[in-house]
């Protein structure tokens, strides 16, 4: 692996679509959505009306005579909170609701009809309290309090939240001297930055089925990104032996970091119990889905960049207060890494990062892919073109100055960037060379369409706890083949295409020899955190390996006595254990595998089983007064370039040209590492120039639906793309791989977002970029330009005018 | 989503053929098409994505054409006929549309993929030689979160190339 010799390999490399694919395309992958168990109820949730109120009294009696109603059940029934980070979510509204959408009661019901109609027959007596919808409101003194009781939840020890006030977590970073790094500043460029809420969009909603049994046992179905945790969890706020509880999961239809951590299965499997031990099912429509399921937070920032004349960063100080709605659980973890990681892929010395989650009476928030970066970039990639401008430097070789470089410089978090991380400059160079940087877009034939061209630089680790792990079993079969058992999950990425590659790869086998369960479950799959955080292929694949070293001794021993060698003089390819140097002494697999037959009948071995595993050995907890310490196992440096035209007159953007750049150590599989590329670009470009949830004045989503909520189509996905892959080598990471699932769609915002400053000198600082804010922006920041435009147009229409009229001469 | 068949109002008997197979059932008369698809025929290839026909994971072909199945009462598609995702494929041999699909890898979660691929089966059926262009204006009406379309297209074009 690695190292400076070039393997030929038979499948590393190669460009393998995903055997899964079978299942999909015709339609018969099991989806949680689409299972049914005997016996099987529905629940129907019932939604708070008021943002901010306590509870009364629910009366549901009337709903408990609706034919085919079993049970309804209230907060009351669960009196406990639950959550990864911050624990403060309940099932079901306990003594106050805290959104417009928050779940008061449950109804179970032999179908969704019935427990529909019941849903109507509940009364719940509201005591409306003051509301807060803003974060900066709520963070003040004296604001309305979404939880008093802060102070005595279960808190995952990373995590500061302030009791006594809506911030559920605070978080510091901060390095050198700020105040002195500006004062050595020829310039200094800073503003104020937002995104607003927005819905993950998976195409399958929340589906789950629990069947909590009489023995003790529970059975749940989970279209979760994260079973172990879920598990783990789940058996602490229930107070339950963990192995008690068994966690399945199918494919699931998507997850992009919504699905990871807690999800409804607390809510389901207690609702099993309610009604008698019986298995009921929970599925969101989609409007429930954006009304009810966490979504993801929207940040106001704010940031303040010192460049000094040669374009060296002495300073950067940046602001991030995190709306998390009704519940921070997750949101606390987007917060602390928009903090640690907020000086992106440079070096500074001078450095002060605050960051807040902050309860609001809205939807609650949780994780979405690249969590934290797409935040912190979209302030320091456009501060950082805004700076060049103001310097007259071009924004390409400022970055080049800064970058960090791996082996000498300390990151954010002042740990030394390992001398493996990639090439952070090769980076830069292949996105602004791909994209053309420098010489002038093309120009369009239409002179109220202009092409801007955009560039920004990104990078990406996993925000996991020092202590995440992962695991990996293999066991042979008959026929020489091998069944892996993994824990990292199956919702597209194609992770597990990647992992039996390398199965087959290292025993020199065919693909077809390798078998992956597309089912997860927490009793017979090995373990890993979550599937999160660009980790799967690092970290389970890491476990892979070693589990495939183990088999391999395992193999070898046996195959010593067999052939009277030692062991360090036995090699394994070709689906063969042969004698180095003698690949014609040898031993098929299959024939060891299951335990060695002499010819006399002798038998030795027996059948082979390996297990490996990974831990971060290096990471630490942050400091919580600085922030300082190693908060991850790699960083994977990107960058993005675009060509965008835009409608001057309307606002429209159209991005034409897509540069996505990677340096990700080794692609074990190119096709899904580009299907990362692609996708997450759209997704970027989808959420920078599209998506927002919408608020009303009672803090209800306005929009929960897909016709009020646009999500980026094929016609919005650019006509070119340049993709390139980078490989320099990490030593830890499986064949040198770094992740690369989330990265991708973290700089494309602030590349958009800087096309517009450089080509249309427009600065638009809150996202999404949709038509309207920057058909405003053109006319308030470059009127000249949009007078030109105009002109422009009645110029053209004019002149088609006079072309049809002399066409109508000439037809007379 | 809601898995829930409408009631209310006096129940129709229709008669529809589906992959190929006559079924006759006695349904409420608001039952949507999709509904009828996966509750009563059990074919839980046909997806819903959003209720609000904005997606396209529930795209049949009744009669010839693609549809949404979330919008249509099922009662609609009486004595007609209609394919699924189930229905094009024989014997485990995938139809060219399943195979550029799958050797393009224009599918990750594969949720929406059902959709998308009933869609093109009546627009390849009717566009021999699309351009992407065409292609590209032919899956607007289907949503997907994970490829970025790229491949999606190209698996149309492959397709289009694999059935002449």
């Amino acid at each position: 692996m690695g190292g400076a010799v070039v393997r030929e390999y038979r499948y590393i490399g190669k460009r393998i679509p995903p055997r899964d694919a079978f299942d999909k395309v015709t339609g018969i992958a099991p989806y949680v959505y689409d299972m049914e168990l005997p016996g099987m109820l529905y629940v129907k949730l019932l939604q708070s009306t008021q943002p901010h109120a306590r509870i009364k009294g629910i009366d549901y009696s009337k709903a408990l005579s609706v034919s085919g109603v079993v049970a309804v059940a209230t907060g009351r029934d669960f009196p406990f909170r639950i959550g990864i980070y911050v624990g403060d979510r309940d099932l079901l509204a306990i003594e106050k609701a805290l959104w417009v959408g928050h779940p008061v009661a449950a109804v179970i019901a032999e179908s969704p009809r019935a427990a529909e109609k019941a849903l109507d027959l509940i009364e719940v007596d509201y005591e409306p309290l003051q509301p807060v919808f803003d974060p900066i409101e709520a963070m003040k003194p004296g604001a309305p309090l979404l939880h008093p009781d802060l102070g005595k939840y279960r808190i995952s020890p990373a995590f500061k939240p302030r009791p006594g006030t809506n911030i559920a977590n605070e978080f510091r970073l901060s390095k050198g001297d700020v105040d002195k790094g500006f004062s050595k500043a020829s310039v200094v460029v800073e503003g104020e930055f937002s995104i607003p809420f927005m819905s993950h969009v998976y195409m399958e909603t929340q589906a789950v089925i629990a069947h909590y049994k009489p023995n003790g046992y529970v059975d749940i179905w989970s279209s979760a990104q994260s079973p172990f945790s879920a598990r783990y969890l789940l058996a602490m706020s229930l107070g339950m032996p963990v192995g008690r509880i068994r966690i399945h999961v199918p494919y699931v239809g998507g997850g992009f970091g919504g699905k990871a951590g807690l999800g409804w299965e607390p809510l389901a499997v207690m609702l099993s119990k309610k009604a008698g031990y019986r298995p009921v099912k929970l599925l969101f429509t989609r409007s429930e889905q954006m009304r009810l399921a966490p979504v993801v937070a929207g940040v106001k920032a704010w940031g303040k960049l010192g460049l000094d004349k040669e374009g060296r960063i002495v300073a950067y100080q940046a602001r991030f207060i995190f709306d998390s709605g009704a519940f921070g659980d997750y949101t606390v973890n987007v917060s602390r890494t928009a903090g640690y990681a907020c000086t992106g892929s440079y070096e500074v010395d001078n450095v002060e990062c605050l960051s807040y989650a902050v309860y609001t009476n809205k939807i609650p928030t949780t994780a979405l892919r690249g969590f934290g970066y797409p935040e912190n970039h979209w302030v320091l990639e456009r501060l950082i073109d805004m700076a060049a401008k103001k310097l007259g430097m071009d924004p390409a070789k400022v970055r080049s100055i800064n970058l960090l470089k791996p082996g000498k410089s300390k990151t954010s978090t002042g740990a030394r960037l390992r001398e493996d991380a990639g090439d952070p400059q090769r980076v830069l160079e292949e996105v602004i060379g791909s994209l053309g940087w420098g010489r002038e877009p093309s120009s369009t034939d239409k002179p109220w369409k202009i092409r801007a061209k955009g560039f920004a630089l990104s990078v990406k680790g996993p925000s996991q706890p020092p202590d995440a792990s992962s695991s990996a079993i293999i066991k042979f079969n008959e026929d020489g083949s091998v069944d892996v058992m993994v824990g990292t999950g199956n919702f597209g990425q194609g992770t597990v295409t990647s992992l039996a590659m390398i199965v087959a790869e290292e025993f020199g086998i065919p693909l077809d020899k390798v078998h992956v369960h597309e089912m997860r479950s927490t009793n017979d799959s090995a373990y890993t955190w979550q599937t999160v955080g660009s980790r799967g292929l690092f970290t389970d694949g890491s476990a892979l390996l070693e589990a495939i070293k183990d088999a391999k001794s395992k193999i070898k021993r046996v195959a010593s006595a067999v052939l009277r060698v030692s062991e360090d003089h036995l090699e394994i390819g070709d689906g063969k254990v042969y004698v180095k140097g003698k690949p014609w002494h040898y031993i098929p697999l299959e024939r060891i595998v299951m335990g060695y037959l002499y010819e006399n009948g002798n038998a030795i071995g027996g059948p082979i089983i390996g297990a490996g595993r990974h831990i971060a050995e290096l990471n630490t907890f942050l400091d919580p007064e600085t922030g300082q310490g190693t908060p991850t196992i790699f960083y994977t440096f990107g960058g993005t370039g675009v060509e965008v035209e835009v409608n001057v007159l309307t606002g429209e953007i159209k991005v034409v040209k897509a540069v996505q750049v990677f340096d990700i150590g080794k692609a074990i599989n190119p096709l899904l590492v580009e299907g990362q590329m692609i996708g997450g670009f759209v997704m970027g470009q989808s959420r920078a120039l599209y998506e927002e949830l919408i608020f009303d004045e009672m803090g209800s989503v306005a929009n929960p639906n897909l016709s009020f909520y646009y999500v980026a189509r094929a016609k919005d996905m650019p006509d070119e793309w340049v993709l390139k892959i980078i490989e320099t080598p990490q030593s830890d990471g499986p064949y040198g791989a770094r992740g690369i699932g989330e990265n991708v769609m973290i700089a494309v915002a602030p590349a958009i977002g800087n096309a517009l400053y450089h080509g249309l000198s427009v600065d638009v600082r809150s996202l999404p970029l949709k038509a309207e804010r920057v058909w405003r922006a053109i006319r308030e920041q470059n009127p000249k330009l949009y007078k030109e435009a105009l002109e422009a147009v009645k110029r053209s229409i004019r002149e088609s005018y006079k072309k049809l009229r002399e066409a109508l001469v000439v037809a007379r | 989503m809601s898995q829930a068949p409408g009631n209310g109002g006096e129940a129709i008997t229709i008669t529809v053929k589906v992959n190929g197979k006559t079924y006759t059932h006695t349904i409420p008369p608001r039952m949507l098409l999709v509904h009828y698809i996966r509750e009563v025929l059990g074919l839980k290839g046909t997806h819903i994505g959003c209720d609000t026909s904005n997606c396209g994971a529930c795209t049949v072909i009744l009669n010839g054409k693609a549809v949404k199945s979330c919008t249509l009462f099922a009662f609609m598609a009486d004595g007609g006929e209609i394919l699924t995702i189930e229905g094009i494929s024989e014997d485990g041999k995938l139809h060219p549309i399943q195979e550029a699909f799958w050797e393009n890898h224009a599918l990750q979660c594969g949720f929406c993929t059902p959709g998308f691929i009933m869609n093109l089966y009546e627009f390849l059926s009717k566009n021999k030689k699309p351009s992407e262009e065409e292609v590209r204006r032919a899956i607007e009406g289907n949503l997907c979160r994970c490829t970025g379309y790229v491949n999606i297209v190209r698996a149309a074009m492959a397709a289009a190339e694999k059935m002449g």
